[in-house]
C-alpha cells in the first residue's frame, strides 16, 4: 500500500509513478498494458467521437434507407464508405459503435460515480459511527445483496418508467438507467468502504486524532477515507466493467436508451432480430466491441486489486 | 443449535418481511390499480365503490397485513395484462425455470469447483493460466451475448441446436418437464450453459482466491513441517478450511440463478419466469412483476437457510462451544 | 554421543531476488549443533534468524530460496533434498514450533485427530496404537484430563494450552531437533515460564536438541547451552552462554546485553547503540555493524570479518584480529554506564495530578436477544476494569503492570477520554474531567509504531495536527514549530516532509512523541510504547523519554507487561490483575520486597540474566476471562493462599510496609517474607 501514496512534485511525476512498484506491476504484465491501451482507446473514441466517427449516425438528413443492411466493406456486396456495414436504417455500424462506446462508457462512469459516493458516504457512517445505524444500513444491503444487480436495475428501472409514465421516455431514461444501476451497485462500496473502515477506525491513528480532540466528520473524511481509497480504486474499476454490461444488458432487454441514441446494448438488440437473416454484423460487431471494453476494464481492475493487495504477489 | 435455527430462521423473516414491503409499495403506490382494472368510461363512482370494496382506502397498515395474509395463501392478485391469477401464471411458468436453474447450478457446482481447487494448487501450470484467463472472460461477457455467440455458432451457423423454447414437454400432474424429451434435452443446452457460464467463473475464482488465502496460513506451514503429505494438507487441512467461506458466498450465487435467468429466458424466449417478469416490466404489470419480487426473496432465503445450516457442521466453532 | 554433530550448517546463504536486487537474508553462515544440546539463536528483527531455522527443515517461502552452502543433518546432507525426501525427516527427525499458537493448529480437526495423523504419517502405528500415544504425549506435556481433551477442537484451548499442543505435535515422532521459532513471544510472562520448563524438560528427557530462536535474552540465558548471536544476515558471535551474556566480545552483543533493562539495577540511562539495524536493500560494507559501532576504525569499512576465536567464544570481529585490531581496546562506550539514579522514592510534597477514583469501564459483549431468551442467559459484560483507585503526583512516572487482558491499556483510555468510564471519577489537576476536555494537557503514545501514524500523511501533517490551533498561527509559524518538535525527539526538520512508511519503527516512534508533545502536555499516558520495538531502539526511546521528562517536566503514565522496563523507567509502580490494582507502591520498595503474591508471582517469572540456566519459578494457571471473573480475590483460583475467605470477599487495599496491598492473606499475616537472595 505504502507505495501508492501520491506523488506532489509535478516535474517527473508521470516517470516515478512509471517507477513506481504499481509501474513496475503494470510494465511487466504485456495483457495488463494491452488492457490498458484498448481502455485508453475507448475512452478517446468515446471522448472525441463526432470527429474520430466516419459519419454521423444521428444526422437523419445524411442517412439513406437505400443504405440499408450493407455488409461489411470487404465481403460482396460491400461498400467501401461502410467499414463495418450498415444496419437496418442504413446507419454505419462503425460509427454507431463509436458513438455507443460513448454512450456505454458516459452511463458506466456516471453510474459508478454516483455509486461510489453514495457508497462511500454510507459505508463510512456505518463503519465509523457502528450500533444501531449500521445494523440499519447493513440490513438494508444485505436484503438488496440478496438480489442480483440486474434485477434491482430492472426493478428500479421499472418503478421510476411506471411513475413517470409511459410518454416520458427519451433524455430522462438516460438519468433513470444511470440512477437504476447506481443504486443497484451503491451496496458493494458501502461493504468495502464499512469493512476497512472498521478495521482502520481501531488503528491507533484514530484514536490519537480523537485525543487531540477531533470530531467524527473530521475523522471520518480528513483520516479515514484517504485510507479506504485503495479498495474503492478496485471496486469501482471492476464496478465499471459491471455498470457497462448492466447497461447493455438494460438496453438489450428494453428498457434502457432510447433507440434514437442507442448504446452498445441497443445495438446488439436491434441487430439480434436481423441474426437468422444473415445480416450477422449489425450484432456481432458491436457485441465484440462490447467484450473487448468490459474485457479490458476487468483486466484493469484485476491487475489493481493484485497490485494494492502486496498479500497475492 | 436450536439457538442458531431460531435465529436464523428470524432473520430470513425480517428479509421477508422487508421484501414484502417493497412489493406491497410497488403494488400500492406505483400507478393506480384502479384504472389497471377497468375501462376509461367507467365513472367516479363506481370507482369509488371498486376502491371501497378492495379495501384501498383502509389505512397503510391494515392493507399491508392483507397483502401479507394474501400472499401467504398464494393470492397474489391479478395481471394487469392478462386479467388472470398471478398465482396461476406462476405456477405454469414455474417449472422451465426451475429446470434450467438447476441444470445451471449443478453445472457451476461440478466444474466451478474442482476447477477452482486445481488453478490454487497449481498456480503455475499453463492450464492453470488457462483457466483463469477463460474465467475473466466469462466474468466479462454479458450474459445475453453469450447466449447470442451460441445461437450464431450453433443454431444459425451449424444449425445443430434450438436457439428458441423448450422443445416437447411432458406434463407430470401440474409440472411440465423437459427433461424426458430428446428435444426437450436439446434446448436446455445452450441455455444452461449460458446461464451457468457466469456463475461458473466466480465461484472457480472465489474457490481460487481463497484455497490460496488457506494456503498461506500458519497451521499449513505448521501442518508440512510436520512431514504430512501433500494430498493431507491439501485436501484434508487446506481444502475443507477454503470450504467454510465458499458455502456462503456459493449459496449466495446459486440463489441469484434464478433471477439471472431473466436475461437467458430473453435471449432464448425460454417460457419461465424470467420471460414473464420483463414482459410485465415492459407491460408495468405491478402484480406480476411485484409477486415475481417475493417469489426470488423466497428461493433467496431457503437457500440461505440451507447455507447456514451445512455451515453449522462444517465448522466446529459454531458447534462447540469454547472451553477453557 | 559421537563427536559428530547432529546438525551442520555450512556456508548457508538464503537470498530473495527482487526487482531491483537480489536480497541476502542469510549470508554465509557457519554453525552446528550437537545432540541433546539446545542453541540459542539471538537476534533483532530482520537479522535473518527466521529464516535460518526455516532453511533448515526446507520451508522458506518462495521466491526466497537457498543460494548457497550445504545443510547436513545426522550425516545426511539435507538442503537439496526432494519434496517427498525432506517429508520424511520433517516431524519425524527434525520438529518445529511456531510462534503463535492461536493460528499452527487447524481450526476444523481435534487437537486429537491433528496429533494422530502426524504419528500415523512417521511411525508404523496403528489407529489405535497412535490414539494411545496422542493420549500419552498430551499428558506429557501437560494437559490436563487429556482423554476428554483429545477430542477438543483448537478453539476450546487457551493460548498456553494451545502452545502445548503444538509441543506435542512437535513431539510426535520423537525427533532428535527441535527449531523453536520465537516459542513463547505471543505468551504471557507467566505462561513463558511454563512453556520455556516444559520444552527443556521433555528435551532433556528425550535428548532432543533445540535450536531456539528469540530476540528474548532473558529465555536464551536460562535455556541455551551455547549461543550464536545474529545481525543483518550473519552470525556475529557464537559461544557458551555464560560467556556470551556475562562477557561479550563483539560491540554488538556489548550493546545489546546493556540496552536490557534489568531488575535490581539503578541506572538513569540505558546504554544506547544508535541506529537500527540496516535494511537488506542497504547493507554497509565490511562488518555491518560499523556505522553503529563506537569502536569501530577505518578497516571495518572494509573488508567483511569472519568468525575468529576470542576466548571460549568466536567472534566476527576485526577488534579481535591479532593484526588489524592491534592496539584497540574492545567495546569502548557500551558498557553500561553506572550513573547512579535519581532517587526512585518521591522527596517533593506530593502534588496530585491526576486522581482516578472507583474507576470501572464494563463493555457489553452481550449475544443477540433471541439468544439470549432462547438460552436463558443474561447480558454478558467484560469487566475490563473493576474498580481501580490511584493517584499520580506532578513530576512522577507511575508505571502500571499487568499481563495482557488485565485491563490496563483501557485504563489508559479512559483517562485519555477514549471511552467514557462506567463508572467513577477521573480527576485531572483537581477537575474531574469528564471526557476530552483536557486534550492539550494531556496526550497519548500509542503501541504500535504502524498503526499510531496515519499512513497516507505527511510528518508534516501528521505533527502540525496536533498543534493547537492558536490565533496568529501562520503557515511558516506551524513549519518552524513541527521542525522544533522534530528537533526535540532527535529527528531532522526535513524529515516532515516524508511519509509514515520511510521511517523504521523506532523513528516513528519518535514521531508519535512529537505529535504528544505538540499541544505542550503536563502529562503523558503511554500504552506500551515500546514494546513493538527491538531491544536497541527500546533504549533509545526510553532514554529520550527520560531526557525529556527531565526538561520538559512531564508527568508520565506508563503502561507495560515488560517489569524490567517498567522498574526502570517508574517512580510508582502499580500492579494490575484482571481490572484491579493489587498492589502499588514506590519502583524501590515494590521490586525489593514485593508483598501481594501475585506481584511476587510475577517478578519470579522473570528470567533471570544474571544467574544463567536458573529456572524460573513455575507459576500455574493462566489468567481468566474478564466476562466471568472469580468471585472475591479474582486472583484466588491461582493463589497459593487463597481461603475461602478470598473466594467470597474483595480484598480492599491496605498499607502494609510502605506499599498498599489488596489481600486477604497479607491482612491475616499469613504470608511468609519475600526471600531476599
Amino acid at each position: 500500500m505504502s507505495d501508492t501514496s501520491p506523488s506532489t512534485k509535478a516535474p517527473g511525476l508521470f516517470q516515478r509513478i512509471w517507477q513506481s512498484d504499481m509501474g513496475y506491476s503494470f510494465r511487466s504484465s504485456k495483457i495488463t498494458v494491452v488492457a490498458g491501451i484498448i481502455s485508453a482507446l475507448f475512452v478517446l473514441a468515446a471522448l472525441f467521437a463526432p470527429w474520430v466517427a466516419p459519419h454521423d449516425p444521428y444526422d437523419l438528413a445524411s442517412i439513406s434507407i437505400m443504405d440499408a443492411f450493407l455488409p461489411p466493406a470487404w465481403m460482396e456486396g460491400g461498400d467501401a464508405r461502410f467499414l463495418l456495414g450498415t444496419d437496418n436504417i442504413g446507419r454505419d455500424v462503425l460509427s454507431t459503435i463509436i458513438h455507443g462506446s460513448r454512450i456505454s462508457l458516459g452511463v458506466g462512469l456516471a453510474s459508478v460515480f454516483f455509486a461510489a459516493s453514495i457508497g462511500i458516504t454510507l459505508g463510512l457512517i456505518s463503519g465509523y459511527v457502528g450500533g444501531r445505524t449500521d445494523a440499519f444500513i447493513m440490513r438494508v444491503a444485505e436484503i438488496q445483496l440478496s438480489f442480483p444487480d440486474i434485477l434491482i436495475a430492472l426493478l428500479i428501472d421499472g418503478t421510476i418508467r411506471s411513475i413517470l409514465g409511459p410518454g416520458a421516455h427519451g433524455n430522462i431514461s438516460f438519468f433513470v438507467v444511470i440512477a437504476a444501476i447506481s443504486l443497484a451497485y451503491w451496496v458493494q462500496f458501502a461493504r468495502t468502504v464499512r469493512s476497512t473502515t472498521m478495521v482502520e477506525k481501531n488503528k491507533e491513528y484514530i484514536q490519537a486524532a480523537r485525543v487531540t480532540g477531533k470530531g467524527s466528520l473530521y475523522i471520518m473524511f480528513r483520516h479515514l477515507l484517504p485510507n479506504v481509497m485503495g479498495p474503492v480504486l478496485v471496486i469501482a474499476t471492476i464496478m465499471l466493467a459491471l455498470a457497462i454490461v448492466t447497461e447493455a444488458t438494460l438496453s438489450f432487454l428494453g428498457v434502457g436508451v432510447p433507440p434514437t441514441q442507442p448504446s452498445l446494448g441497443t445495438l446488439i438488440r436491434i441487430g439480434n432480430d436481423f441474426l437468422f437473416s444473415g445480416e450477422w454484423w449489425i450484432t456481432i460487431f458491436p457485441g465484440g466491441a462490447l467484450a473487448i471494453m468490459g474485457l479490458s476494464v476487468n483486466l484493469l481492475g484485476d491487475w489493481l486489486r493484485d497490485a494494492l493487495n502486496p498479500k497475492l504477489r | 443449535m436450536l439457538s442458531f435455527v431460531l435465529s436464523r430462521i428470524l432473520q430470513s423473516f425480517i428479509v421477508m418481511i422487508g421484501v414484502s414491503l417493497v412489493a406491497f409499495s410497488l403494488f400500492t403506490y406505483v400507478g393506480d390499480p384502479i384504472s389497471n382494472l377497468v375501462g376509461i368510461q367507467t365513472s367516479d363512482a363506481k370507482r369509488e365503490k371498486l376502491r371501497e370494496s378492495l379495501g384501498l382506502n383502509d389505512p397503510m397498515p391494515v392493507q399491508f397485513l392483507r397483502f401479507i395474509e394474501r400472499a401467504s395463501q398464494f393470492e397474489f392478485g391479478i395481471s394487469y395484462q392478462q386479467k388472470r391469477k398471478v398465482g396461476d401464471i406462476i405456477a405454469e411458468r414455474l417449472p422451465a425455470t426451475l429446470e434450467l436453474s438447476f441444470v445451471s447450478a449443478m453445472l457451476a457446482l461440478l466444474i466451478g469447483i474442482p476447477a477452482g481447487i486445481y488453478t490454487a494448487l497449481h498456480r503455475k501450470s499453463w492450464f492453470s493460466h488457462f483457466m483463469l484467463s477463460a474465467s475473466l472472460v466469462g466474468v466479462s461477457l454479458p450474459t445475453f451475448l453469450i447466449g447470442i455467440m451460441l445461437i450464431f455458432v450453433f443454431a444459425v451457423n451449424f444449425n445443430i441446436l434450438p436457439s428458441f423454447g423448450r422443445g416437447e414437454v411432458v406434463k407430470l400432474g401440474f409440472w411440465s418437464t423437459g427433461f424426458l424429451t430428446a428435444s426437450g434435452l436439446k434446448a436446455l443446452i445452450m441455455p444452461s450453459i449460458t446461464l451457468a457460464l457466469f456463475q461458473m467463473t466466480l465461484i472457480m475464482r472465489l474457490v481460487r482466491s481463497e484455497m490460496l488465502e488457506v494456503l498461506r496460513a500458519d497451521y499449513i506451514k505448521f501442518a508440512r513441517a510436520r512431514g504430512l503429505s501433500d494430498r493431507m494438507v491439501n485436501f484434508s487441512y487446506a481444502l475443507m478450511n477454503t470450504l467454510v467461506p465458499v458455502i456462503t458466498i456459493t449459496g449466495l450465487q446459486l440463489g441469484s440463478i434464478i433471477a439471472f435467468a431473466i436475461i437467458t429466458e430473453t435471449v432464448f424466449q425460454w417460457p419461465g419466469l424470467g420471460l414473464m417478469f420483463i414482459q410485465a416490466i415492459n407491460e408495468v404489470d405491478i402484480p406480476v412483476m411485484s409477486t415475481y419480487l417475493l417469489l426470488i426473496a423466497m428461493f433467496f432465503v431457503i437457500i440461505n437457510l440451507i447455507v447456514d445450516l451445512l455451515y453449522y457442521f462444517v465448522d466446529p466453532r459454531l458447534r462447540v462451544k469454547q472451553g477453557d | 554421543m559421537t563427536d559428530k554433530p547432529l546438525l551442520e550448517v555450512r556456508n548457508l546463504r538464503v537470498e530473495f531476488p527482487t526487482r531491483e536486487a537480489t536480497l541476502v537474508a542469510v549470508d554465509d553462515i557457519s554453525f552446528h549443533i550437537n545432540a541433546g544440546e539446545v542453541l540459542g539463536v539471538v537476534g533483532e528483527s530482520g537479522a535473518g534468524k527466521s529464516m535460518t531455522g526455516a532453511a533448515i527443515i526446507g520451508l522458506i517461502e518462495p521466491p526466497g530460496h537457498i543460494a548457497g552452502g550445504e545443510i547436513i543433518f545426522d550425516g545426511q546432507r539435507i538442503d537439496n533434498l526432494s519434496n517427498t525426501e525432506i517429508r520424511k525427516i520433517r516431524g519425524r527427525h527434525i520438529g518445529a514450533i511456531f510462534q503463535d499458537p492461536l493460528t499452527s493448529l487447524n481450526p476444523l480437526h481435534t487437537v486429537g485427530r491433528q496429533i494422530i495423523d502426524t504419528i500415523i504419517t512417521h511411525l508404523p502405528l496403528s489407529q489405535k496404537q497412535a490414539r494411545t500415544r496422542a493420549l500419552e504425549l498430551l499428558k506429557e506435556v501437560g494437559i490436563p484430563s487429556a482423554e476428554e481433551r483429545i477430542d477438543h477442537y483448537p478453539h476450546q484451548f487457551s493460548g498456553g494450552m494451545r502452545q502445548r499442543v503444538v509441543i506435542a505435535l512437535a513431539l510426535c515422532a520423537d525427533p532428535k531437533l527441535i527449531i523453536a521459532d520465537e516459542p513463547t513471544t505471543a505468551l504471557d510472562v507467566s505462561i513463558q515460564a511454563q512453556i520455556i520448563n516444559l520444552l527443556k524438560g521433555l528435551c532433556s528427557q528425550y535428548d532432543t536438541a533445540i535450536m531456539l530462536v528469540t530476540h528474548d535474552m532473558g529465555v536464551i540465558a536460562e535455556t541455551a547451552d551455547r549461543v550464536a548471536v545474529m545481525y543483518a544476515g550473519r552470525i556475529g558471535e557464537i559461544g557458551p552462554v555464560a560467556d556470551i551474556i556475562q562477557q561479550p566480545k563483539l560491540p554488538y552483543t556489548v550493546g545489546l546485553m546493556g540496552s536490557i533493562p534489568a531488575i535490581g539495577e539503578d541506572v538513569e540511562r540505558l546504554t544506547q547503540i544508535d541506529g537500527s539495524m540496516p535494511r537488506l536493500n542497504a547493507l554497509p560494507s565490511g562488518c555491518r555493524f560499523h556505522p553503529r559501532c563506537p569502536s569501530a576504525f577505518a578497516y571495518c569499512a572494509i573488508e567483511r570479518p569472519e568468525l575468529i576465536e576470542a576466548g571460549n567464544s568466536q567472534v566476527a570481529c576485526w577488534l579481535y584480529d591479532k593484526e588489524k585490531g592491534q592496539g584497540k581496546s574492545p567495546a569502548h562506550g557500551l558498557q553500561k554506564t553506572h550513573t547512579k539514579a535519581v532517587s526512585k522514592t518521591t522527596t517533593q510534597p506530593a502534588n496530585t495530578l491526576l486522581q482516578v477514583e472507583g474507576l470501572k469501564q464494563y463493555f457489553d459483549v452481550s449475544p443477540p436477544l433471541l439468544t439470549r431468551l432462547l438460552e436463558r442467559t443474561g447480558r454478558k459484560y467484560v469487566h475490563a476494569v473493576d474498580g481501580l483507585d490511584f493517584t499520580i503526583n506532578r513530576g512522577e512516572t507511575f508505571g502500571l503492570v499487568g499481563e495482557s487482558g488485565c485491563g490496563k491499556s483501557t485504563v489508559a483510555r479512559a483517562i485519555v477520554g477514549l471511552y467514557k468510564a462506567t463508572d467513577g471519577t477521573i480527576c485531572f489537576d483537581y477537575v474531574d474531567d469528564g471526557g476530552l476536555d483536557d486534550k492539550q494537557r494531556m496526550q497519548m503514545i500509542f503501541q504500535d509504531p504502524h498503526a499510531s501514524l496515519n499512513p497516507r500523511w505527511r510528518v508534516r501533517e501528521i505533527v502540525a495536527e496536533a498543534i493547537p490551533a492558536g490565533t496568529g498561527s501562520t503557515k511558516q509559524k506551524i513549519t518552524a514549530r513541527v521542525g522544533e518538535l522534530l528537533a526535540q525527539v532527535g529527528l531532522a526538520a526535513e524529515d516532515a516532509r516524508k511519509y509514515p512508511h520511510e521511517f523504521s519503527g523506532g523513528q516513528r516512534q519518535r514521531i508519535s512523541i512529537a505529535r504528544a508533545l505538540a499541544g505542550e502536555p503536563e502529562f503523558l499516558v503511554c500504552d506500551e510504547p515500546t514494546s513493538a520495538l527491538d531491544v536497541s531502539v527500546q533504549a533509545q526511546i526510553l532514554n529520550l523519554m527520560v531526557d525529556l521528562q527531565r526538561r520538559m517536566g512531564l508527568t508520565y503514565l506508563f503502561i507495560s507487561h515488560d517489569l524490567a522496563v517498567v522498574n526502570h523507567i517508574s517512580t510508582k509502580v502499580g500492579v494490575m490483575y484482571l481490572g484491579r490494582l493489587v498492589e502499588w507502591a514506590d519502583t524501590d520498595t515494590l521490586f525489593s520486597n514485593p508483598q501481594h503474591p501475585y506481584t511476587r508471582m510475577l517478578l519470579d517469572s522473570i528470567p533471570d540474566l544474571t544467574n544463567i540456566g536458573a529456572k524460573r519459578s513455575q507459576v500455574g494457571g493462566e489468567v481468566p476471562s474478564p466476562i466471568n471473573p472469580p468471585s472475591g480475590c479474582t486472583f484466588h483460583p491461582r493463589c497459593p493462599f487463597a481461603t475461602d475467605r478470598c473466594k467470597s470477599e474483595i480484598p480492599i487495599a491496605s498499607s502494609v510496609s510502605g506499599s498498599s496491598v489488596a489481600c486477604h492473606a497479607i491482612e491475616e499475616k499469613r504470608l511468609p517474607d519475600w526471600k531476599t537472595s
